[in-house]
C-alpha cells in the first residue's frame, strides 16, 4: 500500500514538475513570440536567447514584499491565488499524455475537467472581494460573469463530442479519433471551443477582467510578490490545460496525423506536446493580433451566438448519428 | 467499490501534492521577501485618491441575472451528459424525449432573449 502510494506520488511529480517548468517557459515563449510578431526581439539578455529569463523573474518575484491592504480580508486574500494555482495544476491528474498514460485514468474524466475548471471562478471572485478595492471588485464580477457564460457553450460542445464517442473517459475520447480527428467533421465546434477557451482563461481579445486601461489590472490590482505570481502562473497553467483539452477533444490527443510509417515512429506524448504547443502558439498569435472586445459584445457573442450555435449543432449531431446508425455502441 | 477508490486514489495524491507545491511557493515568498508595511503602503489602490467608501457595495443586477441563467443552463448540460452517452441504447424515443426537454428550455431561452435579459448596453 505504502509502496503504491509512493509510486503514484512519483508519477504525479513526473507530471507536476514538467508542468511548472512549462508554465515558467510559457511566459517566456509568449514574450518571444509576440516580440517576433512585432518585429523585435524578446528577452535576450539573461542566458542564451534569454532562456534564464523565466528563472530571473521567479527569483525576483519571490524576494518582493507581500503587501496585504489594510481593508482586505487577510486569509481570503492569500487563499485566492493559492486556490487558483492549485486548481490549475489539479486538473492535470486526468490528462492522458499517451495511451493510458494518465496519473488517474478515471471513467468520468471529462466531467472532472469540467468541474475543476468551473471551480476556477472562485479564485477570481474571492480575490476581487477580499482585496476591498473597487477595481478588483469590478474586475472579479466581470471575470465571473464571463467565465460562467462561456462555460455553457464549452459544456454543449463537449456533449457534441461525447455523442460521437459514447464514453466520458478521456482515453476513449482520443481513441475514438483513430479514423478521423474530430476537428474535421466538427470544425465549427472546434472554433467555438477554441474561442470559448480564450474567454474562459481571460486571454486577449477577451481579457476584460484585467482591462489594464480601465480597471488597471482587474481582480489582482492589490496583489504583489508571489501572491501576484501565483495568479499569473495560474492563468498560464490554465492556458496549457485548455490547449490540452483542445488537443484531446478535437486534435486526436497523442495520435499521429496519419497512421503510417514515418508518423508512427514518433512517440505519442511528443505528438501530444506538439499539439499543445501549436494551440499555445495560436493563443499568443490571437493576443498579438486582435483588439479587446467590449463587454456587451462579449456577452452577446457568448449567449446569442455561441450558445444557440452549439445547442443546434449538438441536436444536429445527435439526429445525424441516430439516423445513419453511426452512434457508438456505448460501454457496458 | 474498491475499484472506484483505487481509481480516485491517484487524484487524491495528485491533489495533495499540487496543494503542497502551491502552499510552499506562497510560503517561500512570505519568508524570503522583506516585510516592511506602513499605513500609507497598505491603503487600497484607487489611482492615487483615498478610497471614497467601502468597495463591497451594490453592483449591477445583470451580473446576478447572468449567474441565474448559468445555473439553469449548467443543469441542462448536466442532463445532457448521461443522454449523450447512452443514446445508442435509448434510440429514437430517448432522442425525442430530450428534444421535448430542450424545446421547453428553448422557449424559456427565447423569452429571456426577447425580454432583453441577455443585453448589455
Amino acid at each position: 500500500m505504502i509502496g503504491q502510494i509512493i509510486l503514484i506520488a512519483l508519477e504525479a511529480l513526473a507530471v507536476l514538475v514538467p508542468l511548472l517548468i512549462a508554465v515558467a517557459y510559457l511566459t517566456l515563449m509568449e514574450r518571444k513570440v509576440m516580440a517576433a510578431m512585432q518585429l523585435r526581439r524578446g528577452p535576450n539578455v539573461n542566458g542564451i536567447f534569454g532562456l534564464l529569463q523565466a528563472f530571473a523573474d521567479a527569483i525576483k518575484m519571490i524576494t518582493k514584499e507581500t503587501i496585504i491592504p489594510a481593508g482586505a480580508n487577510r486569509f481570503l486574500f492569500l487563499f485566492a491565488p493559492f486556490l487558483t494555482f492549485s486548481l490549475a495544476m489539479l486538473a492535470w491528474a486526468v490528462i492522458p499524455t499517451g495511451s493510458g498514460l494518465a496519473v488517474a485514468n478515471i471513467n468520468v474524466g471529462i466531467l472532472y475537467l469540467l468541474a475543476i475548471s468551473s471551480l476556477g471562478v472562485y479564485g477570481t471572485l474571492i480575490a476581487g472581494w477580499a482585496s476591498n478595492s473597487k477595481y478588483a471588485f469590478l474586475g472579479s464580477l466581470r471575470a465571473a460573469a464571463q467565465m460562467v457564460s462561456y462555460e455553457v457553450s464549452i459544456g454543449l460542445v463537449i456533449v457534441s463530442v461525447l455523442l460521437a464517442v459514447g464514453s466520458l473517459n478521456l482515453n476513449d475520447i482520443v481513441l475514438a479519433q483513430q479514423h478521423i480527428w474530430f476537428c474535421v467533421p466538427m470544425f465549427p465546434m472546434f472554433i467555438v471551443f477554441f474561442i470559448s477557451a480564450l474567454a474562459e482563461t481571460g486571454r486577449a481579445p477577451f481579457d476584460l477582467p484585467e482591462g489594464e486601461s480601465e480597471l488597471v489590472a482587474g481582480f489582482f490590482v492589490e496583489y504583489s510578490s508571489l501572491s501576484f505570481g501565483l495568479f499569473f502562473l495560474g492563468e498560464y497553467a490554465n492556458m496549457i490545460l485548455m490547449s490540452g483539452m483542445v488537443s484531446i477533444l478535437f486534435l486526436g490527443g497523442w495520435l499521429p496525423p496519419l497512421g503510417i510509417a514515418p508518423f508512427t515512429w514518433v512517440p505519442g506524448p511528443l505528438w501530444f506536446i506538439a499539439k499543445i504547443l501549436f494551440c499555445l502558439f495560436v493563443f499568443i498569435w490571437t493576443r498579438a493580433t486582435f483588439p479587446r472586445f467590449r463587454y456587451d459584445q462579449l456577452m452577446r457573442l457568448g449567449w446569442k451566438i455561441f450558445l444557440p450555435m452549439s445547442l443546434l449543432w449538438m441536436i444536429a449531431t445527435a439526429g445525424f448519428l441516430l439516423a445513419t446508425g453511426m452512434l457508438p455502441q456505448g460501454a457496458s | 467499490m474498491t475499484s472506484t477508490i483505487d481509481a480516485y486514489l491517484p487524484v487524491l495524491i495528485f491533489g495533495v501534492l499540487a496543494v503542497v507545491i502551491a502552499g510552499a511557493m506562497l510560503g517561500a515568498s512570505l519568508v524570503c521577501g522583506q516585510q516592511k508595511p506602513y499605513a500609507e503602503k497598505l491603503t487600497a489602490y484607487e489611482c492615487g485618491f483615498e478610497a471614497f467608501d467601502d468597495a463591497r457595495r451594490r453592483f449591477d443586477v445583470r451580473f446576478y441575472l447572468v449567474s441565474i441563467l448559468f445555473i439553469i443552463f449548467d443543469l441542462e448540460v448536466a442532463f445532457l451528459f448521461p443522454w449523450a452517452i447512452s443514446l445508442s441504447r435509448i434510440g429514437l424515443l430517448g432522442f425525442l424525449s430530450m428534444m421535448g426537454f430542450l424545446g421547453v428550455l428553448g422557449i424559456g431561452f427565447l423569452y429571456e432573449w426577447r425580454k432583453g435579459a441577455l443585453d448589455w448596453d
